[in-house]
């Protein structure tokens, strides 16, 4: 009899959990750092580093910090003259909270800094939904925060109109001048950028021999000589009296660069995309711009994604080099505290520093993370 | 991608700003050149007239340099050259605060100065007759005498209390400015012996000294005092009295309009005939109603008294001066004296009366 069977089971094995030494916290160590001799090596020199360095940057940053005063004597020990034991080593986040309204701002006077808050406040609100997929109106949304933001942000930021006090751009500084240099570089690059890779992939040799040369001749100069031109040299050209806004100048000046270089980087992807595309698209009889814009572009752009955010996030931090034509970023603005005597301290430009660098890595990390995401979701196939 | 392009940036220190002295040559020669062109334009408008049509004086700084030129914690410039900048502006309007600033670097001063981007410059600049003749400026005065010193860890090197005794110390200098040549030249002079230890930029020559990588800091003596502030241990450190460059730093305006250039002249001049008489912020009104005749002259309170309106001004322009700012002496020691952290004694930038350089024509 069948049932008399005692090895025939009538009902199915429950999973048994996978053995001990596949699972749980000690077998991923075990898998992911203790796997060969060398890879234990590694970690344990991994772990002596940490160790090393994250208890006394914790020190300094959090326990030892000094996160109020009114001036340098707060952050500077009694040999320093100020009121820290000796040995004192903190940040001196005091420094960053004095000057935190000019680090935001620069010197935008006190009275008119609600307009730069609405603006950040409007394109915030934009951008965010902007930036979901799964929020609709996005036309709408575009046609919002590329067209009319720019304008209202203009008239806000400048004034001069509606009884807004006139605000000169030279009192611009801070967030707000690495923000709004690089926004409008961004903006402005990506479609010359695409218009110009075209270009330069045109079969009509005038389009295709300017586009090279505008190309070749930006990326061959550094952002640097290409600021101190615009800013020391051409004065000189213009008639005594004439002159128009620096500010505007590095705007200029950066929004060419970024282009020359998004122009190379989109170059990569047009020419990644298989022949056949154009050939394809040519034969359903597509125009030259129904090609572009249906069939080769969205594969072309999709494919240099990482290329693009690299540009972007190398302008972002490029933006610093306006320094130099005296226009004051965020880190210009943070380094230039650094003359206040009423806050010299040893301690001061490490602090001031620290926070710029935090500042820019909130930036730069959110632009990564989101063009990651992109990546994922646009990935229709190709996987490798 | 670009930022290993950025060479010097300046912070507590871009003093004189002694570039090579090729990129030197070329700059003098084509802001010379280009001076020349401009200076027919920039001669026929009246500076005054114009700064009183825009109802503000504009006025280039530096960008950032302890006790000359800083933003406070309300952004709001302050400084020795920045006072400075104000006085003219009461001189002129009665008022100290319609004056704009242009913070500049050191690249860009003359230019700015040149094509009218700023109506007089006040930036640390050294008077050099190279600057007075082939830039096309006119220096009005000195409103601080400057010049290259040294600074030494009085623990590293006991009993040292003045240059000369510093044969083969090693010596921190920025590299590729003239005061990395001056210290050449003094070593050289003083037949010592002596191991420079160069860095580009001046944040790397502060962490090196503060880190004890060598016994001896050059640069100019202003700035030692600022630097000194950022030391771990300032009281280990010493000043040393030797001053081996001379460095007067003073206002500069354009050539080609003498009224402007004694305007802001006789401000200076006004600063410190204000301290001379021992009017100060405090007293100037009591002083007002002084019988001293010197002081009724100044203060344009004499009858009939032309002095001030000869100047293109009004007769009460060193009341307005000092209402703004104070006299010389309040203004050195609120901003670079005993007033402030840097704490740099008067020395020579004392009157003549109390031993010093400082003297000014009388106001008559």
């Amino acid at each position: 009899m069948s049932q008399d069977i005692g090895y025939v089971r009538t009902e199915m094995a429950l999973p048994q959990p996978a053995p001990l030494r596949e699972r749980g916290p000690l077998a991923w160590m075990r898998k992911n750092l203790f796997a060969n001799p060398f890879d234990s090596a590694l970690t344990i020199v991994g772990l002596v580093i940490v160790a090393m360095i994250l208890p006394p940057l914790f020190n300094w940053a959090i326990v030892n910090a000094q996160w109020t005063g009114t001036d340098r004597t707060f952050c500077a020990t009694v040999a320093q003259g100020g009121i820290q034991p000796d040995g004192w080593s903190g940040a001196c986040w005091a420094f960053v909270k004095a000057k935190f309204g000019q680090f935001m701002f620069g010197r935008y006077p006190l009275d008119e800094r609600w307009r730069v808050i609405l603006v950040a406040i409007m394109f915030v609100a934009l951008l965010v939904p902007l930036l979901i997929p799964r929020v609709p109106r996005k036309g709408l949304n575009a046609v919002l925060f590329f067209l009319v933001l720019p304008v209202v942000s203009y008239f806000l930021l400048i004034g001069g109109v509606f009884g807004l006090p006139h605000v000169e751009t030279p009192l611009w500084g801070g967030l707000l001048v690495t923000l709004t240099l690089s926004f409008v570089g961004i903006v402005v690059s990506l479609p010359v950028g695409i218009l110009l890779a075209l270009g330069r992939r045109s079969k009509m040799p005038v389009v295709k021999m300017l586009c090279v040369i505008f190309i070749e001749t930006v990326r061959g100069v550094p952002l640097i000589t290409v600021l101190f031109m615009a800013s020391v040299m051409l004065p000189l050209f213009l008639p005594a009296g004439v002159s128009f806004d620096k500010f505007l100048r590095a705007l200029i000046g950066v929004s060419l660069f970024a282009s020359a270089y998004m122009a190379e980087v989109v170059r990569g992807g047009l020419q990644a995309i298989p022949k056949g595309q154009y050939e394809g698209a040519d034969s359903l009889g597509l125009s030259y711009w129904q090609k572009m814009g249906l069939i080769v572009l969205p594969q072309a752009l999709k494919l240099v994604i990482p290329g693009i955010v690299n540009t972007f996030i190398g302008m972002f931090k490029d933006t610093s080099l306006v320094y130099i034509i005296s226009m004051f970023d965020l880190l210009g603005v943070v380094r230039q505290n650094f003359s206040d005597a009423a806050w010299a301290s040893p301690q001061t430009p490490a602090s001031g520093l620290v926070f710029a660098a935090l500042v820019f890595w909130i930036f730069c990390f959110g632009m990564s993370r989101y063009s990651i995401f992109m990546e994922r979701r646009l990935d229709t196939g190709h996987k490798r | 991608m670009l930022s290993s392009h950025i060479k010097k940036t300046g912070n507590s220190l871009e003093k004189t700003e002694k570039g090579s002295w090729v990129m030197k040559y070329i700059i003098s020669g084509i802001l010379g050149a280009a001076a020349l062109g401009l200076m027919a334009t920039a001669a026929s408008a009246g500076t005054l007239e114009d700064v009183k049509a825009k109802g503000f004086l504009q006025c280039g700084v530096s960008t950032g340099l302890a006790g000359f030129s800083a933003p406070n914690d309300k952004g709001d410039w302050q400084g020795l050259d920045v006072d400075f900048c104000r006085a003219v502006a009461a001189a002129i309007f009665g008022d100290g605060t319609k004056v704009k600033f242009t913070p500049l670097s050191a690249k860009e001063r003359f230019t700015a100065l040149q094509s009218g981007e700023i109506d007089m410059l006040s930036r640390n600049t050294t008077w050099t007759i190279n600057r007075d003749t082939a830039l096309g400026l006119n220096f009005v005065g000195v409103t601080y005498y400057d010049g290259q010193g040294f600074m030494i860890n009085a623990k590293k090197l006991p009993g040292v209390n003045s240059a000369l005794q510093l044969s083969g110390a090693a010596v921190c200098v920025q590299t590729g400015t003239t005061t990395e040549l001056n210290l050449a030249d003094y070593f050289k002079a003083n037949k010592m012996e002596y191991s420079p230890v160069v860095f580009e930029k001046l944040e790397e020559v502060d962490a090196a000294y503060d880190a004890g990588r060598c016994d001896v800091y050059t640069t100019d003596q202003s700035g030692l005092y600022g630097i000194r502030l950022k030391l771990s241990s300032p009281d280990d450190h010493v000043v040393l009295p030797e001053i081996i460059s001379k460095e007067p730093l003073g206002p500069a305006v354009r050539q080609g309009d003498d009224k402007w250039y004694h305007i802001v002249k006789w401000v200076y001049f006004g600063l410190l005939t204000a301290e001379e008489l021992g009017i100060t912020q405090a007293n100037v009104e009591e002083m007002k109603a002084s019988g001293n005749p010197e002081i009724k002259r100044v203060l344009g309170t004499e009858a009939d008294t032309k002095i001030g309106t000869d100047l293109g001004l009004g007769n009460d322009w060193v009341v307005n001066i000092v209402k703004a700012v104070g006299n010389y002496g309040e203004v050195f020691e609120r901003n670079v004296g005993q007033g402030s952290p840097l704490k740099i004694a008067r020395g020579i930038n004392a009157l003549w009366t109390k031993g010093g350089l400082q003297y000014a024509p009388p106001i008559r």
